[in-house]
């Protein structure tokens, strides 16, 4: 029988830890797929973060650090810059990029340093027990926004691919979801799309990716996949907000 | 360039940056801080003429973590600061302590606490040799007292750092930084050590990771095991120290840093004067010269410490003393040096 569908090379044999409906290992298997795709599992150098997804080297078969909460993208500018040599790309959470490394991605990306960043946007702290995240929707209840949270008090969601796209030195910049077998498609041609571009030493690349978290929302996983689609897009548009490529084109 | 033997005169902080590139640095991240800028910038002219990277980073924070980006890939790699930035970088310098992760980290500190001032002072004992960052770990750290020594000791620091995978602080006063006095510098070396630990990519062998991530508690106790066991070995072989005239000393003087540089002098002019008076320098603040100080102990009638602080290592002397015979100390803080006139009548005050 011919096999048409197996695990990635990049991946490890190994039952994942995330609960049931969680969007990390949809995201974890397209950033492996795009890693065999280029061929570069063998010069790979990724950086964890802080958060449940501290534990993709427990799933990935490539070479992995974890950095201080927040710090990833510090440590993927000495990674990169001292072995140009290496594919190198960050996975970070909405806490981790936006609130305690919000100058630590703006300052790489501002830099136009030639890595990646996987950015996983569920609006809430997954591993510590459901707060607020900086991308938390308006309304929406979490541990620390027991009313919802107030745009007074709390301020906006933060737009992460917007504030990024625009700084000038980023080279690609695009936010995705993972709700339906559609948007995995566009997921994965993003990301790959953002991994070529390092390849090609372009420069900065960035994919936000919008992804449920059933657990902290208290939602079952398919009426998670629904908030996404009829909460998080309508906040979060799926673009392609830059493109210095397409832009010349 | 500087010739091997060539007497060139250079402030501290620079020769520093030059010796660094010298034992094989290639990657230096840093944030602009008084009074040692210098360093910075020299690196940013000097480093990239050896292939090396420079990077002035949005802050403290990303200067450590870059740095141990680099190290993750087993590059030699180091930042420098002064004390406000040095409080920042401990985050970091936890990590790569917990990661075993070499690191060069030089602090020429100011007074404080707080933004305190730009003045010398020698304040930031207590958080560069008992921790500074979270956590069960050691940094090493070394103590130059002149350009010169700060020149062999950044050598020393970049072999210690690899040898043990441990972050090194060089732990010096502002005054260091800014003195320039006629310094020798050794010839560049390659860097020779294999790091089979460091991430290049998992080409022709498995997948690694680096992480300080242990989630079972004996887990956790077992990684912790394994560091105290490192740091006891560097208590047994890295400790030193240098000490003068303590043949039939009545009075010890203890000091490290700017603090001894002012005492020897002081020291000198007492035994030019017949009086029976030594001097103890740490030149490692960790590992702390335990035992050599107890052994003085056992030969002298008191220890005199001094220090620019508020006392910090005479905690450690008196450690190392248990009782034997009085310690006393005198320190002056905020960023005052003392003079040699000024110690000699401490000292004499003692005999």
């Amino acid at each position: 029988m011919k096999l048409v569908f197996d695990r990635p090379r990049s991946m490890k044999d190994k039952p994942m830890h995330f609960c049931p409906g969680c969007s990390h290992g949809i995201v974890h298997r397209l950033v492996a797929e795009a890693i065999d795709a280029l061929g570069l599992r063998e010069r790979t150098v990724a950086v964890a973060p802080v958060g449940c997804a501290v534990f993709m080297y427990e799933y990935m078969d490539f070479d992995v650090t974890e950095a201080p909460h927040g710090r990833s993208p510090a440590v993927a500018t000495g990674i990169k810059r001292s072995r140009p040599d290496l594919f190198v790309f960050t996975y970070q959470g909405d806490g981790d990029i936006g609130a305690i490394g919000l100058a630590e991605i703006i300052s790489a990306a501002n830099r136009g340093e030639n890595f990646s960043v996987v950015f996983v946007n569920n609006t809430v702290y997954g591993m510590t027990g459901g707060q607020m995240a900086p991308t938390t929707l308006l309304g929406q209840r979490t541990t620390t926004t027991p009313r919802g949270r107030e745009a007074k008090t709390e301020g906006h969601p933060l737009k992460m691919a917007e504030l990024i796209s625009g700084l000038e030195a980023p080279y690609y910049v695009a936010r995705v979801a993972v709700d339906s077998p559609a948007h995995i498609a566009r997921a994965r041609k993003a990301i790959l799309r953002a991994f070529q571009i390092q390849v090609e030493e372009k420069g900065f690349s960035f994919v936000e990716v919008l992804g449920a978290c059933p657990l902290n929302w208290g939602l079952s996983p398919a009426e998670a996949i629904k908030r996404v689609q009829e909460e998080l897009i309508p906040c979060y548009p799926l673009e392609i907000f830059k493109d210095k490529e397409q832009a010349v084109m | 360039m500087i010739a091997v033997g060539e007497k060139v005169l250079m402030r501290g902080c620079e020769a520093m940056a030059e010796a660094a590139i010298r034992a094989g640095c290639r990657f230096y991240a840093g944030y602009p801080i008084t009074p040692q800028s210098e360093l910075a910038e020299y690196m940013a002219r000097e480093l990239p003429k050896y292939g090396g990277v420079f990077i002035q980073s949005e802050s403290e924070i990303a200067a450590i973590n870059m740095v141990l980006g680099a190290s993750v890939t087993g590059t030699r790699a180091m930042t420098s600061s002064s004390s406000p930035g040095i409080s920042l970088k401990q985050e970091g310098i936890s990590y790569l302590a917990a990661c075993e992760l070499p690191a060069v980290i030089a602090n020429f500190s100011r007074g404080g606490p707080g933004l305190g001032n730009i003045a010398p002072s020698d304040a930031d004992y207590f958080q560069a040799t008992k921790g500074g960052g979270h956590g069960d770990y050691r940094n090493i750290v070394l103590a130059p007292y002149s350009v010169q020594e700060t020149v062999e000791l950044t050598h020393l620091a970049f072999d210690l750092a690899d040898r043990y995978r441990n972050p090194v602080l060089i732990l010096c006063s502002g005054l260091i930084a800014q003195m320039m006095e006629p310094v020798e510098f050794m010839p560049f070396r390659e860097e020779k050590e294999e790091k089979p630990w460091a991430l290049r990519g998992a080409r022709g062998r498995p997948s690694m990771v680096i992480k300080s991530l242990y989630l079972q508690d004996v887990e956790l106790e077992g990684h912790d095991l394994k560091l105290q066991e490192k740091y006891k070995e560097i208590r047994e072989k890295e400790v030193r120290v240098e000490a003068q005239h303590l043949e039939g000393a009545k009075l010890v003087v203890v000091a490290f840093g700017t603090a001894a540089r002012v005492a020897a002098s002081a020291v000198e002019e007492v035994r030019e004067e017949g009086l029976p008076v030594g001097l103890i320098r740490p030149i490692t603040l960790f590992p702390f010269p335990t035992d050599f100080i107890r052994k003085a102990a056992e030969g002298t009638d008191r220890f005199l410490v001094l220090e620019l602080s508020g006392g910090q290592m005479v905690e450690d002397v008196e450690l190392a003393v248990r009782g034997r015979v009085p310690v006393e100390f005198y320190g002056r803080m905020g960023g005052v040096v003392p003079s040699p006139e000024e110690y000699l009548t401490e000292i004499k005050k003692r005999l």
